[in-house]
């Protein structure tokens, strides 16, 4: 807390304002978000959220929505979801940090060229390759008689390998920055490759890793189109589940509202765990320090 | 503890040769020390004994094994980088029992082996502390703490004490001579200052351009360089050199520079008769040439006008820069020495302690 006013205190009256009307924009419709999911379907469907928000007491006050969205199913959603996006985030994180591991301190033929190769990997759109994935994941199944489709594991191998090129492009920028003479002299001291990688590498890339894992977390969180195509309805997740909700004519739109402030909680506890890493990282990767 | 043989090293980088036909010896329990300036290939040697760099061709020795295609990890070295190259994460410690932890020595033995290490390097009050809560000196003597827990065949120490303030690294250098002396093992470090060649070394390598120029021990390096490179590099201030012809007078050789001739002593005359008549170079160091009035006993001092230049007072003593006709030279004097800038004065050269280098090889004639 002391920490906090003392930055206030140091801050220009004009960053200080800034920073307020940014804080008000941002946190505004979270706000009618959790006014909304809280009101009766009588209220709101007749009177803006704020009116809520100015007499407090005098106003009904119900968990209905919240109700309904969990007995539709948002529970399960849920653990979908946590089920989908935690190894999403872990395995590209992972084989990232190997892959750049090697792509800055091993010497291998053609380390340029595939990392050109990477870098380029980039900027094809994912909308692309969904059905020559999806054929052959069809194609494994009959070959190997795995079925891949329709099941999480389906969403791991997506999202980790869309998210493969940048993982490693981030990661690799902020192992370069780690001074060599760092790497040698845990050579010398008898470190292999892989005891490098492990003991003094990941733990020394900690930045850069976190704010990879925030960026991944995010989108295979709020991710609709990948959990939809490869996983399908019987293990939906809960981008689904809420179009779901909001039914056929749109009827249902303050149970959307509860399912969206449940959707939105764990989000919010991974970024603020991670938050002193995020600016940390974001230029850790891009400048060399 | 074991020895270190360079056999006909060349290290190429490109198209650049960063050492160039390295060849000698060093002897067990030995404190050798690779000089040069910077860019000459003595950290390049360093780096390819302690396998952070690949051989072109040639082969590095340590004891009889020849390690070529031996990894670092393999190699039984500790090194001590410039930068000191902690791993930040861990504790200081840690720090000095990673090594051990590696090699899966046991938790006591680990224990017992980085407390006797910071029991000699005065760190034991550090050791919970992590990296960037020590400051520059701390930091060297963990550095150096990393390397001897580990009682490695041979120590190697890239300018460890470039990164110090120069209290510090006159101490430093102390504690690793007496560090030499305790572990008795065969240590090889790399600097640009010959101050610390000189004091450290039982033997010092002068490495320029990648070549070896010389080898020997401080004070025979000092006595009789082998070069102008050599002579130029150790001491300081540096040698003075005069291009001069060596000329018959009677049954005298004269070193003549043009604007002074300074008599040869009869001890030496046969060496140079073959030179006579020839272009050589004439070198002489500071400390060779004295104010006539505090001359040591029994030397033969040769006379030579010159003007003060410049005074610069040490203390101890004194720095005069002189100018002869078109030469310059630096004499370093007694400090009881009353000169004023533009005095023109007589200064005693020692022709006990000259040197005289062939100008096209630049080897000393010997």
């Amino acid at each position: 807390m002391s920490k906090i006013l003392h930055l206030l205190r140091n801050l220009k009256l004009g960053s200080l304002l800034g920073m307020i009307i940014l804080v008000v924009i941002w946190s505004t419709p979270t706000l009618g978000l959790l006014i909304t999911s809280l009101r009766p379907s009588s209220l709101a469907d007749i009177s803006p959220w704020w009116e809520a928000l100015f007499n407090p007491l005098s106003t009904l006050w119900t968990l209905d929505a919240y109700q309904n969205s969990l007995s539709s199913g948002m529970l399960d959603s849920l653990i979908n979801t946590i089920a989908v996006t935690i190894p999403a985030t872990i395995l590209p994180l992972m084989i990232a940090a190997n892959a750049a591991y090697a792509f800055t301190f091993l010497n291998f033929k053609g380390k340029e060229f595939f990392f050109a190769v990477l870098v380029a990997l980039m900027v094809i759109p994912l909308q692309s390759s969904l059905i020559p994935v999806l054929r052959g994941m069809v194609w494994f199944q009959k070959a190997v008689g795995i079925p891949l489709t329709g099941t999480y594991a389906s969403a791991w191998v997506v999202h980790s390998a869309f998210a493969m090129p940048l993982a490693i492009y981030i990661l690799r920028n902020y192992m370069m920055t780690l001074p060599r003479e760092l790497i040698e002299a845990a050579k010398v001291d008898g470190a292999s490759n892989y005891q490098i990688f492990w003991q003094l590498v990941l733990p020394v890339s900690v930045p850069a890793l976190a704010s990879f894992a925030i960026f991944q977390f995010l989108w295979v969180w709020n991710d609709y189109l990948i959990a939809f195509i490869f996983v399908g309805e019987q293990k939906a997740v809960m981008t689904y589940r809420l179009l779901r909700l909001l039914g056929q004519y749109g009827q249902g739109w303050r149970d959307v509202a509860a399912g969206s402030f449940i959707s939105l909680i764990i989000p919010l506890i991974v970024f603020f765990a991670l938050q002193r890493y995020f600016v940390r990282g974001l230029l850790a990767g891009s400048v060399k320090g | 503890m074991s020895s270190v043989t360079y056999e006909h090293v060349v290290k190429e980088f490109g198209t650049v040769r960063a050492v160039n036909d390295l060849s000698f010896h060093v002897e067990d329990k030995e404190f050798l020390v690779f000089v040069g300036p910077s860019g000459c290939g003595k950290t390049t040697a360093l780096r390819l004994l302690a396998g952070l760099e690949e051989i072109t061709s040639g082969q590095i020795l340590i004891g009889d094994r020849v390690v070529n295609d031996v990894p670092p990890k393999d190699r039984d070295i500790a090194m001590v980088f410039q930068s000191y190259a902690l791993y930040p994460h861990m504790s200081v410690y840690d720090n000095m029992a990673f090594s051990l932890k590696l090699r899966g020595t046991p938790k006591e033995e680990i224990k017992k082996r980085v407390m006797e290490a910071a029991e000699i390097l005065g760190i034991n009050e550090l050791l919970e502390r992590k990296p960037r809560q020590l400051s520059g000196g701390q930091r060297q003597r963990v550095a150096v703490g990393r390397a001897i827990v580990r009682n490695p065949k041979v120590f190697l120490f890239d300018e460890p004490l470039s990164n110090l303030d120069a209290k510090l690294r006159v101490q430093t250098r102390a504690e690793i001579n007496k560090l030499h002396q305790r572990l008795q093992t065969t240590f090889i470090y790399v600097t640009h200052d010959q101050v610390e060649a000189m004091t450290m070394a039982s033997r010092i390598a002068v490495i320029n351009k990648g070549m070896l120029q010389q080898l020997d021990t401080p004070q025979v390096l000092y006595d009789t360089p082998a070069n102008m490179f050599v002579a130029g590099f150790i001491g300081s201030p540096a040698m003075n050199f005069f291009p001069a012809t060596i000329k018959r007078n009677g049954a005298d050789l004269m070193v003549d520079t043009g604007t002074f001739a300074v008599k040869i002593p009869s001890s030496h005359v046969a060496l140079y008769q073959s030179w006579v008549g020839k272009k050589v170079v004439f070198g002489i160091r500071p400390e060779d040439i004295f104010n006539p009035s505090f001359l040591p006993p029994a030397i033969h001092a040769e006379s030579v006008p010159s003007k003060v230049d410049v005074i610069e007072l040490m203390g101890n003593e004194i720095f005069l820069y002189m100018v002869a006709g078109s030469q310059n030279f630096v004499a370093r004097v007694d400090p009881r020495t009353t000169y004023k800038v533009g005095d023109q004065v007589q200064v005693a050269f020692n022709m006990d302690k000259f040197h005289i280098f062939d100008p096209e090889t630049e080897l000393a004639v010997r």
